[in-house]
């Protein structure tokens, strides 16, 4: 999903709901939609957009859909000969192999390296029917130790990221941590101390519980000078 | 799901160490409550609280039956409480767990040790006939503390309660009469308080988060005597306390309890009045 | 004597006030409330998710699973906590019904949960439900092709109403009351869901059909608003 749709066209975006004709003449069905005839319907409950002749639902919410190259915050829930079974968020389970960590491991002892109930940063190799694969092998990605997991739709994972990443890097630089945004809506947040990693918590929940975004990075600005000068209290 | 996040947890009990919680709450301090009566016009008394995300709802049934062998003259009491899957995917349907048990029972035995209700002018006729009382609770969304969010609803729930109309003549209940009588209540108004042990610390109404962070809890029921008088307890979990902490515990409540049964006992006043004045 | 005034005096075609809110449920994926005056129900949708165990699983697309359930004190005769038959009966057509309008191909081995409560009654409570489950369901995400809608027409003795009540229900002059609860999809309003109790003409019971698709028009639009309709923002 990329965020050129965040751009300002909110007087175009009209809050749709499924079996609603959104569209007629001559469109095209894109994402979320279905042409009968000369309309095109709504599939899903969501922002309704036009891009050229495609008419299609940007989804308010909804279970994260993987794909190959998703960069995602998983964790492990079962540890088996040859590798480790994990959650992501997603509908189906995530397997991580042995084979695609960049290291070397004993075999015999893979807790060490990554043990039930721990987090961790993956790549997406593969999506079949039963399952998906994942991969260490790229940058940034293997264990995550401290700081905090917060969960969010992923759906508002490309808001939370900002066109060209601007919105996160404001969120980290106001509050000095280290941010990783999984596609699957899985957010790991560590800084030097907790009171800066619940400031980025809150900044994060502030921008996921929106609908529309005009001016969010003003808002989301505003909030934090807000929150700072309160020191955190309601 | 991923449901326990242990980094999460980690990060709470050390902020805990220096007694702060994530929603700058204090560590006696209970979220916001609000408390609604009348939620449902079948019920003999019914209340919906919310403690904040925390949301639960009570109702009070009446119904005639036979009086216990052991108390002829008085009526019965029978609590029942669902951790339903509507408020958190963690729990299933079939018959109730450990938790929803444990939940129903430790409601019953505060309002039942309490003396809360005057079982005796639930009497009907001396070992015939009495009023049976059942409060049902149902959790609606689960983000901590159902326990004692579930105490304050099925508190509310039989203070908004009418006896209904007993037809003598008929032998049964008159339900197209007007139910006018309040259900006999005594001045001992049970508060319960489920007390976590987190990290080193003590806290009060945790979030959802911050119950699978702790190692336990110690639940006690109160009743606002000078001072006040512990009528039930039970300790869960597979911690261990020493003494000195356990004394802790006992002072938190007290001291917690000075400001928060006025407050809830207010909630509850304002929400009958409410709820009277919209049947009109 | 003929039934030629409503108990509560509105018209043979109306129905009651309709209360209808989304999101009342945090922890849910998508929930909702609806009511048709004094007969409340409640939805919790959960899922997309992994279906356990194994063998209940559907290798071709995902399962809803429905269960419907009155409160105890939703009655003046209270019922007994747990499961019944007339429950596990709502909850398997309400099922069959929402199917129809719920896509759940790209979920194989899936299931998506639809909890429905009923704190009040006053009849028609499995239409309510029906109707509250169709709004958690778009509001959780789920691709559906149309909404569902459901509504209650009555025969007292020969007097067709719609939206029917307890008193309603319990008529005894004449004919007495037969009761046909009916589900559409919402915009195309192909019939997904019908039971009848009673005694009834075929030509009364085609125009039975037509009332209640016409009532299920004006139950569509409330439905339809109350997803649009997005908390104020600030």
């Amino acid at each position: 999903m990329n965020e050129e749709h965040f751009e300002n066209k909110e007087e175009r975006r009209e809050v749709v709901v499924p079996g609603e004709i959104i569209a007629s003449g001559d469109n095209l069905p894109g994402d979320g939609t279905r042409k009968e005839g000369e309309n095109i319907i709504a599939e899903r409950y969501g922002l309704a957009e036009k891009s050229g002749k495609v008419m299609r639902v940007i989804p308010l919410s909804g279970v994260f859909i993987p794909r190959r190259g998703n960069v995602v915050i998983g964790q492990v829930s079962d540890i088996t000969f040859n590798g480790w079974l994990t959650d992501v968020n997603a509908a189906s389970s995530a397997f991580l192999p042995l084979t695609e960590v960049p290291r070397y491991l004993d075999k015999n002892n893979l807790p060490e390296f990554l043990d039930i109930g721990e987090f961790f940063n993956a790549k997406i190799s593969n999506v079949k029917a039963k399952g998906i694969d994942l991969t260490f092998e790229g940058k940034g990605l293997g264990k995550l130790e401290g700081g905090l997991i917060i969960k969010i739709n992923p759906n508002k994972v490309p808001r939370v990221i900002g066109r060209e990443g601007s919105m996160i890097r404001l969120i980290k630089d106001e509050t000095n941590c280290k941010i990783t945004v999984g596609q699957n809506g899985i957010v790991w947040i560590r800084g030097d101390n907790v009171e800066e990693e619940i400031l980025a918590k809150k900044a994060i929940m502030f921008i996921s519980d929106r609908t529309f975004i005009s001016g969010l990075t003003e808002k989301v600005k505003e909030y934090l000078d807000e929150e700072k000068a309160n020191g955190g209290k309601k | 799901m991923i449901e326990n996040l242990n980094l999460t947890a980690d990060r709470i009990r050390e902020y805990l160490e220096k007694g702060k919680r994530f929603d700058s709450r204090k560590v006696g301090e209970f979220r916001d409550i609000s408390i609604e009566c009348g939620i449902s016009n079948k019920a003999e008394g019914s209340a919906k609280v919310k403690v904040g995300k925390t949301e639960v709802w009570a109702g009070v049934k009446m119904a005639l039956a036979e009086p216990y062998a052991d108390s002829p003259d008085k009526g019965n009491l029978m609590v029942s409480a669902e951790l339903t899957p509507l408020s958190n995917s963690r729990y299933e349907y079939g018959p109730p767990k450990f938790d929803s048990i444990e939940l129903g029972r430790l409601v019953d035995r505060g309002i039942r040790e309490s003396g809360y209700i005057d079982f005796e002018k639930l009497c009907i006729e001396k070992g015939e006939k009495v009023w049976q009382v059942f409060v049902d609770v149902y959790s609606i969304n689960d983000d901590g503390n159902l326990l004692d969010v579930a105490f304050i609803a099925a508190l509310a729930a039989l203070r908004h309660a009418k006896v209904p109309v007993y037809d003598k003549k008929e032998g049964k209940i008159d339900y197209d009469k007007p139910a006018k009588e309040s259900m006999p209540l005594t001045e001992n108004v049970p508060f319960n308080f489920s007390v976590y042990t987190c990290g080193g610390g003590i806290i009060l109404d945790p979030t959802i988060d911050e119950e699978s962070a702790s190692e336990g809890r110690l639940v006690v029921a109160v009743i606002p005597k000078k001072p006040i008088q512990i009528c039930s307890m039970q300790k869960s979990g597979e911690y261990s306390l020493v003494e000195e902490k356990f004394g802790e515990i006992l002072d938190f409540i007290e001291d917690a309890h000075k400001t928060l049964f006025p407050k809830v006992q207010k909630l509850i006043d304002e929400a009958i009045k409410k709820a009277e004045s919209a049947k009109k | 004597m003929a039934y030629t005034k409503r108990f509560d005096g509105r018209k043979f075609d109306e129905t009651r006030e309709i209360k209808a809110k989304v999101g009342v449920v945090p922890n849910a994926d998508g929930s909702a409330m609806f009511a048709f005056g004094d007969t409340v129900a409640i939805a919790a949708v959960y899922g997309p998710k992994q279906l356990h165990p194994q063998h209940m699983q559907n290798p071709r697309k995902g399962i809803l699973r429905v269960n419907y359930q009155m409160m105890s004190f939703s009655v003046s005769d209270r019922i007994r906590p747990g499961p019944s038959k007339r429950g596990t009966e709502i909850s398997k057509i309400s099922e069959w019904a929402l199917d129809s309008a719920t896509m759940l191909d790209d979920f194989p081995n899936n299931v998506v949960d639809v909890h429905i409560m009923i704190p009040q009654a006053d009849a028609s409570t499995r239409c309510a439900g029906i109707n509250a489950a169709s709004l958690a369901l778009a509001h959780a995400g789920v691709p559906m092709k149309d909404l569902i809608t459901s509504v209650s027409v009555g025969k007292m003795d020969k007097q067709l109403v719609v939206d029917v009540t307890k008193k309603e229900e319990d008529y005894e002059e004449g004919e007495g009351a037969t009761d046909v609860a009916m589900s559409f999809l919402s915009q195309s309003g192909k019939l997904v869901h019908v039971q009848l109790d009673g005694k009834i003409n075929t030509k009364e019971l085609k125009e039975a059909f037509k009332m209640g698709r016409e009532a299920s028009k004006k139950i569509y639009e409330i439905q339809k608003e109350t997803l649009k309709k997005i908390e104020k923002e600030n």
